[in-house]
């Protein structure tokens, strides 16, 4: 078993494929000009329309302003997967094996000298993609994905670009760094002066990564020539491989793969119980009443650009049942489903080599823990202007972009100064301060003590203590504990152990809120 | 003291190429905060119980500030501003307030992608079960900082005797605490050292014995 990336990648790409797709279905012929949009905008166009002006992310009005004829057409993203079905088809029976990166780009192994070189592998592509009624598709032939993708982008309409082996970094270095796809690098690339991919490689590479994350990172080891990894690919051992069956059989793609889902994680959690990630999977469908021994109905192995996640098998089950239904290879209700891992590489080692950092493996083991508990289970903790040190901070759920914090900027009066208490309760512990003869300590109405504390107990597991020196009080109006806006006075309490805690008066209810651990 | 230091991380460097060559595999140290550095050595693959929640966060901030991701599992009152004054870096760490009865597949799975990770057991831990996460560790090369009981582990760690200054009978504030330090490991006598943890400054620093002497002597 050879690796993904451990040969020549070549990229199939399709131009402006959700125009395509949705012509297709609506029986229009594909001269005229046509757009399909997303919420009244733009979200792709064909040449014909481009020719008039129309162009990615403009409004519906503005568009038919500008070409009155336009076919307007609405996204789909379903439909363009299922026309693209098709094309893997097609694309599969030039090599086995197939990486589909989204509807209209699809990535495979290079079929080497078999049809005569990559470019005849091309021209082989694009003359079957033709009989489906794909009449625009372009072949890039790479060292490495990133590249053939670009190269594919570059080639003409049926033909194919082949960049020779080591070439990528003097292919790349001339392209705009608009290639990138991520704005927010683009953006700050361009004003940093720096317009073409040559111009970011000669930056160093832990300020690239740094700054710009493990995406560019990557695209800028690959501009230095390092992008064609070799990863070290194993053949999994048997009792990787999962399957879910169905009883009854089921004959809807869609109530299938609802019932592989979980089979799917199984498969996923096996693997990485083991250190691995699959970057090449067979997903098999057998019908009701097949040989058991025998070829099962639908057999199919995909790849991945990266390694797959259980999302990923899922969308592949649906893609390959949908074809497979179309076409008639599965003819009768499905009543196993397989998946068999066929090439495995360790995740540490894929993480690190593919994207220099880890960042793509903590990813993954915290989607673990929240399969596990939720997706809120897991936060990152962040820090927010306030007065309490409950206030002061604010768990953000992993993945998800904190909002509504408060400035940590302006001075907040009335906030204790530093050291934080290690310790923040997330419920207050209700406490007891008593003053030297034994009664409670309270505050007056002019935010005076009745008396100085001299005992005190922090909680209700804690022991009851001498005070040793306390400060305070910190006196603020705000939202406290189970009541409306009021006064509440903070004070910081150390006890004859040395353990030192912040207390809060509320009224003459006492409360504890920290410790300073 | 500051002399002193140097050789007791020298120490602990003999101490380190002496096991690994009764072991066979010489175990990487963690990097550690300035203030612990000769007081306290973290080896890849051990479990250590740490007793005080702010020795805890500066223990993380060895590994933390060194571009290390750190995980914190089963402590809902982690302190963030304390952790950032401590030196731990956020944007790298990840909690896991609440794992309730899930807390040590949730440990297990977090040892993976991080080479630290700070604990407090949601129930008693049986000693094959420290056994299996202590393979987990070794192969990962990552630390287990627990908060509460762990058996056999390679040491103990605490803060006693802690004295807080800034703050009298009713006037100033807390501003910092000197305490010692102190490292149980297995029968051998326990290691002293004398720090200010937290240090308005540094967020820790380690002490100088004459200061104490002083503070005694008037």
């Amino acid at each position: 078993m050879t690796g993904v990336l451990e040969k020549r990648v070549l990229v199939v790409w399709c131009p402006d494929w959700p125009v395509v797709a949705a012509a297709g279905e609506a029986g229009l012929p594909d001269r005229l000009p046509a757009a399909v949009f997303h919420a009244n905008l733009v979200q792709a166009c064909n040449e014909p329309a481009r020719a008039l002006g129309v162009r990615r992310g403009m409004r519906r009005r503005d568009a038919q302003g500008r070409c009155p004829e336009l076919a307007v057409l609405a996204a789909s993203p379903e439909r363009d997967a299922r026309a693209f079905e098709d094309v893997l088809v097609a694309v599969e029976q030039l090599r086995p094996g197939i990486a589909p990166l989204r509807p209209g780009l699809v990535a495979l192994r290079s079929p080497g000298r078999f049809y005569g070189g990559e470019e005849e592998a091309g021209a082989v592509l694009a003359e079957r993609l033709v009989t489906l009624g794909v009449w625009d598709s372009r072949t890039g032939v790479a060292d490495e994905l990133f590249t053939a993708e670009q190269a594919a982008r570059r080639a003409r309409s049926q033909e194919s670009l082949v960049v020779p082996a080591g070439g990528s970094p003097d292919f790349l270095r001339t392209l705009p760094v608009e290639v990138l796809d991520d704005p927010d690098a683009v953006s700050l690339l361009r004003r940093l002066g720096l317009r073409t991919l040559g111009d970011l490689g000669r930056l160093r590479a832990a300020d690239v990564r740094d700054r710009f994350g493990s995406h560019v990172a990557w695209v800028h080891r690959v501009v230095g020539g390092d992008g064609a990894v070799h990863l070290p690919t194993r053949t999994p051992p048997p009792e990787l491989e999962r399957h879910v069956d169905f009883e009854p059989p089921l004959d809807s793609a869609e109530t299938i793969v609802f019932s592989a889902r979980r089979t799917a994680e199984a498969f996923v959690a096996g693997l990485a119980q083991q250190g691995l990630v699959c970057t090449e999977v067979r997903v098999e469908a057998r019908c009701e009443g097949e040989d058991p021994e025998g070829r099962p109905a639908s057999v199919r192995s995909w790849l991945h650009p990266r390694f797959f996640t259980a999302a990923d098998l899922v969308d592949r089950l649906h893609w390959q049942l949908q074809g497979g239904f179309r076409a008639g290879d599965v003819s009768r209700p499905v009543e196993r489903v397989r998946f068999v891992p066929e090439t495995v590489v360790p995740d540490a080692v894929h993480a690190d080599v593919l994207w220099g950092g880890t960042d793509e493996r903590v990813e993954r083991g915290i989607a673990r823990v929240q399969g596990m508990l939720g997706h809120d289970a897991v936060v990152v903790p962040v820090l927010q202007g306030g007065r309490g040190p409950a206030d002061r901070q604010a768990w953000v759920p992993w993945g998800e972009r904190p909002t509504g914090l408060r400035p940590t900027g302006p001075p907040w009066p009335g906030s204790l100064p530093p050291p934080a208490p290690a310790r923040v309760l997330r419920t207050p512990w209700p406490a007891e301060v008593y003053d030297a003869a034994r009664r409670p300590v309270a505050l007056d109405d002019r935010g005076a003590l009745s008396a100085d504390p001299a005992v005190f107990r922090p909680g209700p597991d804690e022991d009851r203590q001498p005070v040793a020196a306390w400060a305070g009080p910190w006196v603020v109006e705000e939202q406290w504990w189970e009541s409306g806006g009021r006064r509440v006075a903070r004070f910081q309490v150390v006890g004859v152990d040395g353990r030192a805690w912040l207390l809060t008066l509320d009224g003459d209810v006492w409360w504890t809120e920290a410790g300073y651990d | 003291m500051s002399s002193a230091a140097p050789d007791l991380s020298q120490l602990d460097q003999l101490r380190a190429r002496m096991q690994g060559m009764a072991g066979g595999m010489p175990r990487a140290a963690l990097p550690v905060h300035p203030a612990l550095s000769g007081v306290v050595q973290l080896y890849a693959g051990a479990s250590y119980e740490v007793d005080g929640l702010g020795l805890a966060m500066t223990l993380l901030a060895g590994p933390s500030r060194a571009g290390e991701w750190c995980a914190v599992v089963g402590i809902p009152d982690f302190g963030v501003e304390a952790a950032a004054e401590a030196g731990v870096e956020l944007s790298r760490t990840v909690l896991v307030p609440e794992p309730g009865e899930q807390w040590l597949e949730v440990t297990a799975a977090l040892v993976d992608v991080a080479p630290v990770v700070l604990v407090r057991p949601g129930g008693r831990v049986a000693a094959s079960v420290a056994e299996r996460m202590g393979a987990r560790l070794r192969k990962r090369a990552a630390v287990l900082l627990v908060q509460g009981e762990w058996p056999r582990c390679e040491a103990r760690l605490g803060v006693e005797e802690p004295v807080w200054s800034g703050v009298g009978q009713g006037h100033g504030h807390l501003r910092a605490r000197r305490a010692a330090v102190v490292v149980r490991r297995g029968a051998a006598p326990p290691r002293r050292s004398e720090l200010w943890l937290p240090d308005p400054v540094a967020g820790a620093r380690r002490a100088e014995p004459a200061v104490r002497a002083l503070e005694e002597a008037g």
